[in-house]
């Protein structure tokens, strides 16, 4: 079935306790003298401040209980985890999850009276519970199932009617609930509220009516609603992409990690008859707490399309055809051949790779190398800079405890939703004040501390003139200031970006870095090598070479160009111009359509390897079905065609590459180990490497003041877009929210329109038209365009070569 | 001050000063100048201008006045648990009430709410809030609206807000209606509900509201009546209010009885010394049971309270006597059954009241007091089964583990022990009404079983 031995690794996914540290305190806690607890006569060692229900578990003595969860703050209401403790008057019943240890302490939690009260809770539980088991997804792996029968009364004397309700009902696209199967134990709701900050559910009624519920006419619609399902101790809550999928017993599963986008949350990857079915957070400590984002939960769908490349393609007249791979990899050596004949190395251009594993990467680099190919890039002109990168980085756990988080980058909640989970728990629990620079609001603008705005291309100018604001220079002259910070606005040059961090370290030199990037593997492809090394490397200069017939050859490594670049025109430009194309990706993009040859690539839970996240923190991902079709791992291509091209890379098998990466890339030196491990959870943590990349000098900006009767673009990037894996997975395509333009409300009366109509948005270059929007989100004179939305096309109007996009809207 | 007051005479019908009640059948008592002409507002004026904070704190704390909310905490000891040097800290007044039988406090707001007010200003100054605030039932619309006007009155003659009587003491009064939860009268769950949250109790421990309540800072939370007293405490001292009554239950207190006595009603009685015979019986209070009837049962202090019966008719309304009887004296509801009482139904209507009123937190409250009403309702329907008996008391137990008094619990809040208290009380008492209903499906001979089952029973 696959190449890793699946483990058993429910305890993985439920509750497992998080080590060492809770949220509140500092990363690295000093050494703990530890609290000296009796629990069933065992004296225990606890952690200060721990509560009863963990210091029981560390004991062995696990406490049956549902509403508790260690992520979450505890709120008492369930009632199954009563204990004895005793007190100045003799045992006590109290309810172990929200009883911190104390010195001296005596518990009991398997006292004949424990007994009858955790049988009598469990009894209470069941009383209104349908019991439909047998039609439940959570069957066989719901814990209320599972301690009904380790600590219930094994028969109910309930005779009366059970309440009803309509079953189930859908609380939003994704998740269905069940009010018959819930035992309201606001798990969900408190998630929602405290961890999300996506007040959509809550209780309704009182009383034994007390339902889950949303608000009228407000589905539950939140990028991270899959983690409550996941986190429902019964089948209350299902969700749509999983329902009546599989039955637990038959899921095999395997650690990963979601490389949907660069934070790298843990999973674990569930399969039944070879079909990826499910994916579940894993509770690492520094990555993700556990949660997924709803994208890299469900993305998997897209991986068992129907409309995955199965065969390579190659071009004919008749257009692309299906071949054999011993032809396909035959056209593809006399390709390379071709182009290295006619212009040598420099026609020849490798793009992408920042969503393979680094062992893909490796093996291509390892082949440009010895092709003497330097035109690489991972980035599609839509990344960031080596200055950026390079700079002394910060991990998430040092974002979330640093006192001043500096967020200069894209909407967090739009790009990189788990890290947003992380800083805004930094905020909520006062541990940091955010200090926001932004040209919109954005997700996290309500939790910061100052959150300021400036026009696109001032991003230096706004900066330095709010440092200068006293109560913000002296949060700053504080210290422990980490500064998140990505491409705001892809209809700005990175250079903005650039200068405006530039004045940010002129205040505060020690402040360190956390990179916010898109594609899951960025930090993998520029470490093990596809980093570009001078100006002309860069993807920007490469899409500009091609355009101008300078390369013969063009290698998209799961890249789209046309979909990904900012500027669509440069990038149809070069594809056109380019005069051969290959392609290895997944599905039949945009880009791949225009190749000469198209190799089918295996996708996430195919393939096997490691991932950089975007804090240099290397984890192993691992493949857990066979590949789809005779699709192969973007290494494999590479070893097979470095052998027909007669070069030695030093390695043709996984085990070589790893072993190569160990020997010769800095900082990797245990990736063997950490590979070995990879199913079994060993790497949850992974290893942390700096990765250096080569700079290359950015010309500083020219910005000019926009005339009046224009408006600045903002074009930033939605969660859902037009991206393959997210219009492949049935149930995140139609999350997309679309094209459109949003202006002040203010800016309305001025374009003569209304919101909702169409309007014509003219750049320098050409024009686009959109559905107009207005939201007090956007400032007056701005106006905000999502990226690449199905049936948009705003790259269009972008111009890769200026500053900032000015933009005239008007009404058709 | 005279030297011992005697307001009761030894094995006569106690009597006493009207000390909160005085302005109950005065015409214009809820105006402001009703209240002024009766000596209203001299007791803030002297506690503002004569005393300091401490001094009116410790006129409380001699008085020993019990709370009158239901715990009966001594005011002023509550008031000492605030921690020294918070602010904000908060005062707020429940006047949620809304247990079956108890009336006490809508009276005293709807016929003396300037009273009120001026035991809050007071208290505000001695514990040392710039911010109180009332809680009012949601239908309690005549309350509502007097302490509306009251308040307005108030403000206008610089009693509340900035610089009271031109001292440099300031406090506001808010006023808030509850929206129809009986839960909301339990300190927390109104705390949530001024929050602007559910009204749903909060765990204690760890945080009792002195410490962390409103807004997680210092509040302090006293009944109605509680606070009702204390002008009347700063006019004559606490050692005076002391002498009222009995050493262990201080002063005056307002009991409300219902149920089938002559002459229902409010009375304030002296504290501590009268019994519950002399309270149902004389002619000054509910003069007698109705029909010439006997008592068969009598819920002393609340629904929630365990039953009383024949033999306690003679212990006095004492708070320490009372709870070691098995009961309590909780918020002065005091119900009277006489014979012709359907011992099933009255335990099921009560029962009922809590499974409504549960406010859903816990499992053991909001699944067990359901369970207890559909298992008494069936029984009255005529199909209850033998086994019944024992799963009502079974599942008492795995709400109030003992089924003991005081209740220890399961649950969140007392609510869910609540309900416990009447299957406790009436099963163990009249076990063979019950085995009557389960086998002949009806009441035993000489109770009304169409009371029950008539128009009231199931609204
Ligand atoms: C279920 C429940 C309901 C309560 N309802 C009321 C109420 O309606 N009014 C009230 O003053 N206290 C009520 N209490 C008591 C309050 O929690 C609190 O003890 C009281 O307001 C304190 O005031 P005191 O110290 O002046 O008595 C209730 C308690 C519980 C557990
Ligand atoms: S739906 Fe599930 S998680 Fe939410 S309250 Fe009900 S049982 Fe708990
Ligand atoms: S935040 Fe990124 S890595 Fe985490 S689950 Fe979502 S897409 Fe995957
Ligand atoms: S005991 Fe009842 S009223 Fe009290 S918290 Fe629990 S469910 Fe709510
Ligand atoms: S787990 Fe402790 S009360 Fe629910």
């Amino acid at each position: 079935m696959s190449e890793e031995t699946s483990t058993d690794l429910g305890d993985l996914i439920e509750d497992s306790e998080p080590e060492a540290e809770t949220s509140d305190v500092a990363p690295e806690p000093e050494p703990d003298p530890g609290v000296a607890v009796t629990i069933n006569g065992r004296v225990h060692s606890a952690r200060p401040g721990q509560l009863v229900i963990d210091a029981c578990a560390d004991a062995g003595a696990f406490v049956p209980h549902f509403c508790y969860h260690p992520r979450m703050s505890p709120v008492g209401m369930c009632r199954q985890c009563l204990v004895e403790v005793d007190g100045p008057r003799g045992p006590m019943m109290v309810v172990s999850c929200m009883t911190p240890v104390a010195e001296g302490q005596v518990v009991n939690t398997a006292t004949p009276s424990v007994k009858r009260a955790q049988e009598g809770v469990l009894e209470l539980l069941l009383a209104n519970h349908p019991l439909d088991c047998p039609v439940c997804d959570k069957g066989g792996e719901c814990p209320l199932q599972d301690q009904a029968f380790s600590h219930g009364p094994g028969e109910s004397r309930y005779l009366e009617e059970k309440r009803h309700y309509e079953k189930p009902i859908p609380i939003s696209d994704l998740v269905y609930l069940d009010r018959e199967r819930c035992i309201l134990c606001d798990r969900c709701t408190r998630f929602a509220d405290e961890v999300a900050g996506d007040k959509l559910i809550h209780f309704i009624s009182r009383g034994n009516d007390t339902q889950v519920m949303t608000f009228p006419d407000e589905p539950f619609a939140s990028y991270f609603s899959g983690n409550t399902v996941q986190i429902c101790p019964v089948g209350a809550l299902t969700a749509k992409p999983y329902r009546f999928k599989a039955r637990p017993w038959d899921l095999e599963q395997v650690e990963s990690t979601c490389t949907t986008c660069s934070v790298g949350c843990r999973t674990v990857i569930q399969s039944s008859r070879d079909e990826l079915l499910r994916y579940q957070g894993v509770d690492s400590e520094p990555v993700n707490w556990g949660w997924l984002c709803d994208r890299g939960r469900f993305g998997f769908e897209s991986a068992n399309s129907d409309q995955r490349l199965a065969v390579p393609l190659i071009q004919t007249d008749a257009g692309l055809e299906a071949t054999s791979w011993s032809a396909a990899m035959s056209t593809a050596t006399e390709l390379f051949t071709e182009a290295l004949n006619r212009s040598g190395p420099s026609g020849i251009a490798i793009l992408g790779g920042a969503r393979g594993t680094n062992e893909d990467a490796f093996a291509w680099a390892r082949l440009a190398d010895r092709l003497g190919v330097t035109r690489r890039d991972p980035q599609l002109a839509d990344g960031l800079a080596a200055q950026i990168l390079n700079r002394p980085r910060a991990t998430i756990a040092e974002a979330a405890h640093a006192k001043t988080v500096i967020l200069l980058g894209p909407d967090l909640k739009e790009e990189l939703p788990v890290l947003f989970l992380r800083i805004r728990d930094a905020a909520e629990k006062r541990r940091s004040r955010i200090l926001e620079f932004s040209p919109m609001e954005t997700g996290m603008t309500r939790y910061a501390w100052r959150s300021e705005r400036y026009e696109p291309g001032f991003a230096a100018t706004a900066v330095r003139s709010s440092l200068a604001d006293p109560e913000i220079a002296s949060q700053i002259a504080a210290g422990d200031v980490v500064v998140v910070v990505g491409r705001q606005n892809l209809a700005e040059s990175d250079a903005v970006t650039l200068a405006a961090l530039d004045a940010i370290i002129a205040a505060a030199p020690a402040a360190k870095v956390l990179p916010v990037l898109r594609r899951g593997n960025v930090m993998g492809a520029l470490q093990m090598g596809l980093a570009p090394r001078s100006a002309e490397s860069e993807a920007s200069q490469i899409l500009h070479a091609a355009a101008d017939g300078h390369i013969d050859l063009l290698v998209l490594l799961g890249a789209d160009p046309l979909a990904d670049c900012p500027d669509a025109e440069l990038a149809r430009r070069a594809l056109a111009g380019a005069r051969r194309v290959i392609s290895v990706d997944t599905f039949l993009t945009s880009s791949t359509a225009h190749a000469d040859l198209v190799l089918p690539a295996a996708a996430y839970g195919e393939k096997a390897g490691t991932t950089t996240n975007l804090e240099g923190r290397i984890t192993p991902v691992t493949a857990k079905v066979t590949v789809h079709g005779t699709a192969r791992p973007d290494w494999m291509v590479a070893v097979d065609l470095a052998a027909r091209l007669d070069q030695d890379l030093g390695f043709n098998d996984l085990a070589g590459i790893t072993a190569e990466i160990a020997a010769t890339v800095e900082g990797c030196e245990e990736l063997e180990a950490l590979s070995a491990g990879r199913a079994t959870g060993t790497g949850r943590d992974g290893i942390l490497v700096s990765v250096v990349v080569p700079e290359i000098s950015r010309a500083s900006t020219e910005v000019t003041e926009r005339i009046s009767y224009d408006y600045r673009l903002v074009v930033s990037r939605k969660l859902y877009d037009n991206a393959t894996n997210t219009q492949m997975a049935p149930s995140l395509a139609p999350l997309a929210p679309g094209p459109c333009i949003t202006v002040n409300p203010m800016d309305l009366t001025r374009i003569g329109a209304e919101e909702g109509t169409q309007v014509k948005v003219i750049g320098a270059r050409s024009a686009t038209v959109l559905t107009l929007a207005a939201s007090t989100a956007v400032p007056r004179g701005l106006a905000w365009v999502p990226f690449n939305q199905p049936g948009g096309a705003i790259s269009e109007v972008i111009d890769l070569d200026t500053t900032v996009t000015d933009v005239r809207i008007e009404r058709l | 001050m005279t030297d011992t007051p005697a307001y009761h005479v030894p094995g006569m019908v106690p009597t006493g000063p009207k000390l909160i009640t005085g302005r109950f059948d005065q015409v214009d008592g809820f105006t402001y100048e009703g209240y002024v002409n009766t000596g209203g507002y001299t007791a803030l004026r002297r506690a503002l201008t004569e005393m300091t904070p401490a001094q009116v704190h410790d006129e409380v704390r001699t008085s020993e006045m019990q709370g009158r909310g239901g715990a009966g905490f001594p005011a002023g000891t509550k008031w000492g648990f605030l921690p020294a040097g918070v602010f904000p800290r908060y005062l707020v007044i429940n006047g949620d009430e809304s247990e079956p039988g108890t009336y006490k406090d809508r009276l005293l707001m709807e016929r003396d709410p300037h009273q009120l007010i001026e035991g809050v200003l007071i208290a505000a100054y001695a514990i040392g809030a710039a911010q109180a605030f009332l809680y009012v039932r949601g239908e309690m619309a005549l309350a509502q609206e007097r302490l509306v006007l009251a308040l307005k009155d108030a403000y206008a003659n610089n009693l509340v807000g900035r610089n009271i009587l031109g001292t440099d003491f300031s406090v506001d009064i808010t006023l808030t209606w509850g929206a129809g939860a009986y839960i909301v009268g339990e300190e927390t769950a109104l705390i949530e509900s001024l929050e602007g949250e559910r009204g749903m109790p909060r765990l204690k421990p760890p945080y009792f509201p002195a410490a962390k309540g409103l807004y997680m800072q210092p509040t302090i939370v006293n009944n109605v009546e509680t606070l009702a007293n204390v002008p009347w405490i700063i006019n004559h001292g606490g050692q005076e209010f002391h002498d009222i009554g009995a050493p262990t239950s201080t002063g005056m207190r307002i009991f409300a009885v219902s149920g089938h006595v002559n002459s229902p009603g409010v009375f304030e009685v002296p504290n501590g010394v009268t019994t519950f015979r002399m309270l149902f019986e004389a002619p000054e209070y509910c003069g007698g049971i109705r029909n010439g009837s006997s008592v068969k049962a009598f819920i002393p202090g609340g629904a929630s309270a365990m039953w009383f019966f024949p033999e306690h008719l003679d212990m006095a309304l004492d708070k320490p006597t009372v709870d070691q009887a098995g009961s309590m004296l909780g918020s002065g509801a005091i119900v009277v059954m006489d014979e012709t009482t359907d011992m099933v139904a009255a335990c099921w209507r009560i029962v009922r009241f809590f499974s409504r009123e549960s406010c859903g937190k816990c499992t053991p409250c909001r699944e067990g007091t359901t369970w207890l009403e559909r298992i008494l309702k069936r029984i009255l329907d005529g199909h209850g089964r033998p086994e019944d008996l024992d799963t009502l008391l079974e599942v008492c137990e795995s709400i109030s583990p003992g089924i003991a008094w005081p209740p220890r619990q399961t649950t969140i809040c007392p609510l869910g022990p609540s309900a416990v208290s009447p299957i406790a009380s009436a099963v163990r008492k009249f076990r063979h009404e019950f085995e009557h209903y389960v086998q002949f499906g009806r009441p035993i001979e000489g109770v009304h079983q169409h009371a029950i089952h008539g128009s009231v029973a199931h609204v």
